[in-house]
């Protein structure tokens, strides 16, 4: 609080190191940023919060020059600058440290300082590089270890950690004015997060302006002078230091919440009927089967928390344990590219794979090969194209000449149009417009209503309207249970963050 | 700390563990070749393996592998034996266009993100066909300062010895000390992270491929001084030897990382390998097979001292 920066308002405009006003940022039909207005002033350090898909990300690319904004200006130091790119940022004295960390992994640590300045160049670089990053990791964390020689493939987590945000810190001819946190502390243990918030806070007194992101709102409760929320790209609040409790960052973080809650009720009368099965699935995940998944036929089950805090772990593993009971499963994968489609095959031979496999497991495993019925896989693929509505190319065209959304449905349709009970989704509808989303929604409840038990994973909040019971994933452990009663934005945010007294 | 220091001392030393595995015995087997024509004579052939190795490093280095490096090699040795002997300035222009065309198909790899295996097989045909077209049938003279300065003898040590050290020694410190080549080798380890710091991978793509080309045509030129004749096929299995002689060096498929000391060490060591067999009186049969174990041997080695120093 004895920083100058944050108590004179009037004298901080003149301070302004970078100025961002109306910057909008889409890609293809997503507005990533949309009208973001902040000032960022010497030697102050912004807190940022917000949830998955907030637009934090899109706007440190877009101050480290990596993405050029479509609307809005930048200007720095007071000037307004058109071709703001990498180099640009560097001059202009921004820094980053990533979440996933940009060390390369084949390079030692003076070396990989090296590639985050161009100047460092000619005889005894290496010993200049070697000093350079030595003494900034003395200056943030004494008693580190490290001595600037090793491959960063030998190190451990923490101490990569340790180099990429020490290295931020490191000049050469451009002064470092402004460096961007983003979960830097995500690999560290107390101490030497502790240290880290320490050294933020001296460098503040020292005019480095410094952005932390991080999901432990306790974090920026301690150094942040003002915190940014965001949500859905836009600019949701700022707090000052004094108004930045950890609950008012949750508060500004839930705005503007409209979840239509009358989905859930109208799909349980159908329900009831077929809970007279009473049967269900009950299954232990992560270390030693702790976390327990209870699943009852026709239920949707959520799960929910931060991006990355074990929820796809969770399901492979209800998937593992489900396929050795025997029981009649289909997974729906959210990363397309990677796990979800064959990008060389025809609309109808994704859509019928599963299909194909009928029965199989009671079969068991020495059934003899036998022809594809052509003809039953195409009515298959017809029904369940108007079911769904897959639009856009025709069946035995290449699923890569459906859109995105398209292809999702098609992804939906392989695991529906299967004999599965038990359909596990893993974040189905990233990156998939408002319609198809409307969809999938209604599906997912016509087919809950059937009998069919839905696990679902989904960084979407508003999501979880639509499941009898959320369970909400924090470092690979359930912290909380949610009914649908319960499951406010306020309560999943909440129960996401770390609100623990830091 | 002293554990990280030992580990990567282990591992650097590895090549050269397995050299003096296979040295050793031939000097016990047949003591003659501990001489300064012995050693002339067992490593003869191994510059130019150790200059196509190299430049398969280059291409490794930059996560990509090189599928058409032997038909290269025997393409500029081709090109030296004919058009550099009769007219030695579009023979230098010939050679000079290929590194530009190696240099363009690098900067189009990473430009257009097509797999390497493919385009660099696709040249494969295409060197090789250039080759056949130059020289129907084995032939050809070697240029006289060519084979000249591949006989030249050199004082107290052999000369594939000092010319093997010193192309070790220039391309060490090319791309492992020097600033530009910790930045080429940055380009394999962590491209998403390079581009992001502002960095081109079109160009480091390019210049590591045209860095390659110049070792191809550096290996053409050797092996074309040592046979003084060329022919369309003489180094086909320098596609695979280099690839196996980075590998065996230390350096790894995927990541940038590579050693440029070890993989010289490495191709000394498989040229020496077929000597040591022939020594064993393995028949040719037999011998392509030996070279395969002495990898999968050398191989799991460096897997199991890997394994054991993994970070807990």
């Amino acid at each position: 609080m004895n920083d100058p920066a944050a108590s004179d308002e009037a004298g901080g405009e003149a301070d302004v190191l970078i100025g961002l006003a109306g910057i909008g940022k889409t890609f293809g039909r997503v507005t990533a940023l949309a009208d973001v207005s902040f000032d960022f002033r010497a030697g102050e350090c912004i807190g940022i919060a917000g949830h998955n898909g907030a637009g934090k990300s899109t706007l440190m690319a877009v101050l480290t020059g990596v993405f050029r904004p479509e609307h809005g200006t930048m200007t720095v130091a007071g000037r307004a600058v058109r071709d703001y790119d990498p180099n640009a940022a560097r001059t202009a004295g921004v820094r980053c440290v990533f979440q996933e960390l940009s060390l390369c992994a084949n390079l030692s640590v003076a070396e990989n300082v090296s590639i985050v300045h161009p100047e460092l160049r000619g005889r005894a670089w290496r010993r200049r590089a070697t000093q350079m990053i030595r003494e900034q990791l003395d200056a943030i964390f004494p008693g580190h270890g490290i001595g600037g020689h090793e491959l960063i493939a030998d190190l451990t987590l923490t101490q990569r950690q340790m180099v990429e945000i020490a290295r931020a810190f490191t000049t050469v001819s451009a002064p470092v004015r402004l460096v961007i946190l983003d979960e830097p502390t995500s690999s560290l243990d107390a101490h030497t997060s502790s240290q880290l918030l320490a050294f933020i806070e001296r460098a503040g007194r020292q005019r480095v302006a410094t952005i932390l992101i991080s999901h432990m709102l306790g974090e920026i409760e301690r150094v942040a002078h003002r915190v940014l929320v965001m949500r859905d790209g836009r600019v949701a609040a700022v707090l000052p230091r004094d108004a930045a409790t950890q609950d008012a960052i949750l508060r500004a973080m839930g705005q503007h919440v409209e979840v239509e809650r009358a989905p859930a009720a109208s799909a349980d009368a159908a329900r009831r009927e077929v809970e007279r099965e009473q049967a269900g699935y009950r299954f232990g995940v992560g270390a030693g089967g702790r976390v327990s998944i209870d699943a009852r036929r026709g239920e949707v089950i959520g799960f929910a928390g931060l991006a990355g805090q074990g929820q796809s772990d969770a399901l492979l593993a209800v998937y593992e344990a489900a396929s050795k009971r025997r029981e009649r499963v289909a997974f729906v994968a959210g990363d397309r590219p990677r796990d979800g489609i064959f990008p060389l095959w025809s609309i109808v031979q994704n859509l019928d794979i599963r299909w194909l496999l009928n029965g199989a497991h009671a079969r068991g495993p020495l059934r003899l090969p036998r022809p594809i019925d052509r003809r039953a896989s195409g009515a298959l693929a017809q029904t369940w194209r108007q079911r769904i509505g897959i639009r856009g190319a025709p069946l035995d065209a290449g699923i890569l000449s459906l859109s995105g959304g398209n292809q999702q449905k098609v992804l939906f349709a392989r695991a529906l149009a299967s004999d599965a009970q038990l359909i596990l989704m893993d974040d189905p509808t990233r990156g998939v417009d408002v319609g198809t989303k409307r969809d999938i929604y209604q599906l997912v409840r016509d087919e809950a209503a059937r009998g069919r038990t839905f696990i679902w994973y989904t960084t979407e909040n508003d999501e979880f309207a639509y499941c009898d019971r959320t369970y909400v994933f924090r470092a690979s452990r359930v912290t909380r249970m949610l009914h649908a009663h319960e499951c406010s934005e306020q309560a999943l945010l909440a129960a996401s963050f770390d609100k623990a007294a830091a | 700390m002293n554990r990280t220091l030992d580990r990567a001392r282990v591992r650097a030393l590895l090549p050269a563990l397995s050299l003096v595995a296979v040295l050793v015995p031939i000097f016990v087997l047949q003591p003659t070749t501990f001489s300064y024509f012995g050693i002339g004579l067992l490593l003869n052939l191994a510059v130019p393996l150790v200059l196509a190795t190299l430049a398969q490093l280059a291409i490794i280095t930059a996560n990509d592998l090189d599928l058409s490096i032997g038909p290269f090699v025997s393409l500029v040795a081709c090109i030296g034996a004919t058009l550099l002997v009769h007219r030695p300035l579009v023979g230098v222009a010939a050679l000079a266009g290929c590194v530009l065309l190696y240099a363009a198909v690098g900067a189009l790899v990473e430009y257009r993100q097509i797999p390497s295996i493919v385009v660099t097989l696709g040249l494969s045909f295409v060197w090789n066909g250039l080759a056949v077209l130059l020289l129907p049938s084995p032939g050809g003279t070697s240029p006289a300062w060519i084979a000249s300065a591949m006989g030249y003898q050199t004082p107290l040590v052999a000369a594939p010895i000092v010319w093997s050290t010193a192309i070790a020694l220039g391309a060490h410190l090319l791309l492992m000390r020097s600033s530009t080549g910790v930045r080429l080798r940055g380009s394999g380890g962590n491209p998403r992270a390079m581009r992001r710091f502002g960095w081109s991978l079109v160009r480091a793509k390019a210049t590591l491929y045209g860095v390659a080309a110049l070792f191809g045509v550096l290996s053409g030129l050797c092996l074309l001084g040592l046979t003084t004749s060329a022919d369309a096929n003489l180094a086909l299995r320098y596609t695979l030897l280099s690839i196996a002689a980075v590998i065996l060096g230390g350096g790894e498929f995927v990541g940038g990382r590579v050693s440029v000391i070890g993989a010289v060490l490495g191709a000394i060591t498989l040229t020496l390998a077929a000597s040591f067999l022939a020594f064993l009186n393995v028949s040719p049969d037999w011998q392509v097979g030996m070279q395969g174990a002495i990898l999968i041997v050398v191989l799991s080695l460096r897997v199991l001292l890997q394994r054991r120093g993994a970070p807990r």
